[in-house]
């Protein structure tokens, strides 16, 4: 049986916060007298992962995935409920502890700007006490994963944006981690440099069996690499279980687009009783519920002389960002 | 602690810190002049002091020449090790970076107070202890091996207070997120290190001496050198740096746990 390596329980965590009205009134009101209160961010939530997982964590902004994933790797102390992550209580930050997990942030890097990035590899090889064979023998290893050569030796302020995250991934990894704290690694990064990134996490969760938490604000991160998401909402957990049975039960109906050789054709599929979505000269667009999808294929086929047909899933964006809007899904 | 460890990574730290420097050669290149300059003025402005009157606070100007080169060394090694990390812990901490660091199997203070160095500050080291030795010479100070060793432990005690006090401001960014300022009040209270503490009224020193052990800095270890100082006061500045230091390192730990990281 599969152990859990994250076991999180009843958990939360209170921010002061300061208010300023506008103005300059406000402005000084707010200098002599500082206005702060103590804002609820994370509230009450359990979860746990399993050693291998890759969980994606989904809210709107400033629902409380960063902080959630800062509490698992021990950055902030919670302000109450418990966080076990491989046995070990995060904020004391054990040097086992901090050997065996790594934060990636989209938005922050720890390469020096100045140099090139084998750097900060080898800088980061002797945090981790790794001899120097060892750690070349890494860098090679996680190069060639991230197809990346002469990038190493190439100042970090002259590299792209893609090129610095692949750095910065091989930076966090140089210590073989087993579990992965990643906060929106695509950010800013093109289509291929963000699904060369997925490719390299699969490979590297495959290979290593590590346990992998993820932020993305892009769906197609999660889609491709999580089978469970963890929905964050005003810091409560909206929603914890399997992606594929969120967005089966949001959305029940599949469009199915029918490219007949007649108008004629269009105009009798029409009047069969389908649910039209629209229909412009001989192409028809049929909404039709994921369980009769067979059926309703079968009487097309059958009975329609069909030029082209093609079954389109709603989009996961417009999905999702029905799950982040609310605050319970129960499934 | 593992100091095999730390000693292989500070010797990276001074690696990478130097390769980064090098990068920009005229930098490196102004900075030298300024340190020279900067030399020379002082010296000058000590000469202005002392050209009306044989005696400052009861020191003659090579004597006081002699607080002048400990400043130069303390204010070489401020320049080399303190001001290019500890004005940093201010960014890491606004910025969030600090997250880096606390996730580091290897201790944070060590981290953020030796990772880099402006190797500029060695030529200021340097011509500071080029003072000394010519001080040394015309004040007929004889060398010898209690002398030395008295003279390490005040200038060690001196960089020990001088850290933590620097430390001790940058730390409380936790809570108040810019303390430039405070570092820069900081840095002039260190310019009075150049005179001798007895120059000043009795209010001052008090002060100096107190509130911002200013006066343990430069004053004692010139003393030594000149021969004029009391056992106790040498024991005071050992307890005021071990105070410190001590303080600094707890503070430190304790400000950590109120660290909220900055938002994404």
């Amino acid at each position: 049986m599969v152990q859990n390596i994250i076991d999180v329980k009843n958990l939360s965590k209170s921010f002061d916060i300061s208010s300023k009205n506008p103005g300059i009134k406000g402005t000084i009101r707010h200098f002599f007298n500082r206005q702060t209160k103590s804002l609820k961010v994370i509230k009450d939530i359990s979860f746990e992962i399993k050693e291998g997982e890759i969980v994606g964590f989904l809210g709107a902004n400033g629902a409380g995935k960063t902080t959630i994933l800062k509490m698992l790797c021990g950055l902030i102390y919670p302000s109450e409920g418990s966080i076990l992550v491989s046995g070990h209580l995060p904020f004391r930050r054990k040097e086992n502890f901090l050997k065996n997990i790594t934060l990636i942030m989209g938005q922050k890097q720890q390469l020096i700007w100045d140099l090139p990035p084998i750097e900060s590899f080898y800088l980061n090889a002797s945090i981790y006490d790794l001899d120097k064979f060892e750690a070349k023998k890494r860098i090679k290893k996680l190069s060639e994963m991230l197809e990346i050569d002469e990038e190493l030796f190439t100042p970090v302020r002259k590299l792209s944006l893609g090129q610095r995250m692949k750095c910065e991934l091989l930076a966090a990894l140089i210590h073989e981690p087993n579990i992965l704290f990643l906060d929106e690694p695509t950010l800013g990064l093109d289509i291929n440099a963000q699904r060369n990134l997925r490719k390299f996490l699969q490979k590297y969760n495959k290979e290593t069996n590590a346990t992998i938490c993820l932020t993305s604000h892009y769906m197609k991160d999660i889609t491709s690499l999580c089978k469970r998401v963890i929905c964050v909402h005003e810091g409560a957990i909206s929603y914890d279980g399997k992606l594929k049975l969120l967005l089966k039960k949001l959305s029940p109906v599949k469009e199915i687009l029918i490219v007949c050789r007649s108008e004629k054709d269009a105009a009798k599929l029409e009047s069969l009783g389908f649910n039209v979505k629209n229909k412009i000269k001989n192409e028809i667009t049929i909404k039709v519920e994921n369980n009769s999808i067979t059926s309703s294929l079968k009487t097309i086929l059958n009975n329609f002389d069909i030029e082209d047909l093609f079954i389109n899933e709603p989009p996961i964006d417009e999905i999702i960002g029905k799950v982040l809007m609310k605050k319970d899904y129960d499934i | 602690m593992n100091s095999r460890k730390y000693l292989k990574v500070y010797k990276k730290f001074l690696h990478t810190s130097l390769a980064s420097e090098l990068e920009y050669k005229t930098n490196i290149l102004v900075d030298l002049i300024t340190a020279i300059l900067s030399l020379i003025g002082s010296i000058f402005l000590l000469t202005i002091f002392f050209q009306n009157n044989g005696y400052i606070g009861g020191w003659k100007f090579e004597q006081a020449l002699i607080i002048q080169a400990i400043y130069t060394i303390l204010n070489g090694i401020t320049n080399t090790w303190f001001n290019p990390n500890l004005t940093e812990i201010v960014k890491h901490i606004r910025e969030g970076t600090l997250d880096f660091v606390l996730l580091k199997p290897i201790d944070s203070q060590f981290f953020i107070s030796l990772k880099k160095i402006n190797p500029s500050g060695f030529l200021e080291i340097m011509l500071g202890f080029f003072l000394l030795f010519f001080c040394i010479r015309i004040n007929q100070i004889n060398l010898n091996l209690s002398f030395l060793t008295l003279s390490l432990i005040t200038i060690s005690c001196s960089i020990c207070i001088l850290y933590s006090l620097w430390f001790f401001i940058s730390t409380t960014t936790i809570w108040f997120v810019k303390t430039w300022n405070a570092i820069e009040v900081l840095r002039s209270f260190l310019y009075i290190g150049r005179f001798p503490l007895n120059s000043f009224s009795f209010s001052l020193r008090i002060f100096f001496s107190v509130f911002i052990p200013i006066a343990f800095i430069t004053t004692i270890p010139s003393e030594v050198f000149l021969g004029l100082s009391q056992l106790w006061k040498i024991l005071l500045e050992v307890i005021v740096a071990t105070v410190f230091l001590i303080t600094s390192r707890r503070f430190w730990l304790f400000a950590l746990k109120f660290y909220s990281s900055a938002s994404s």
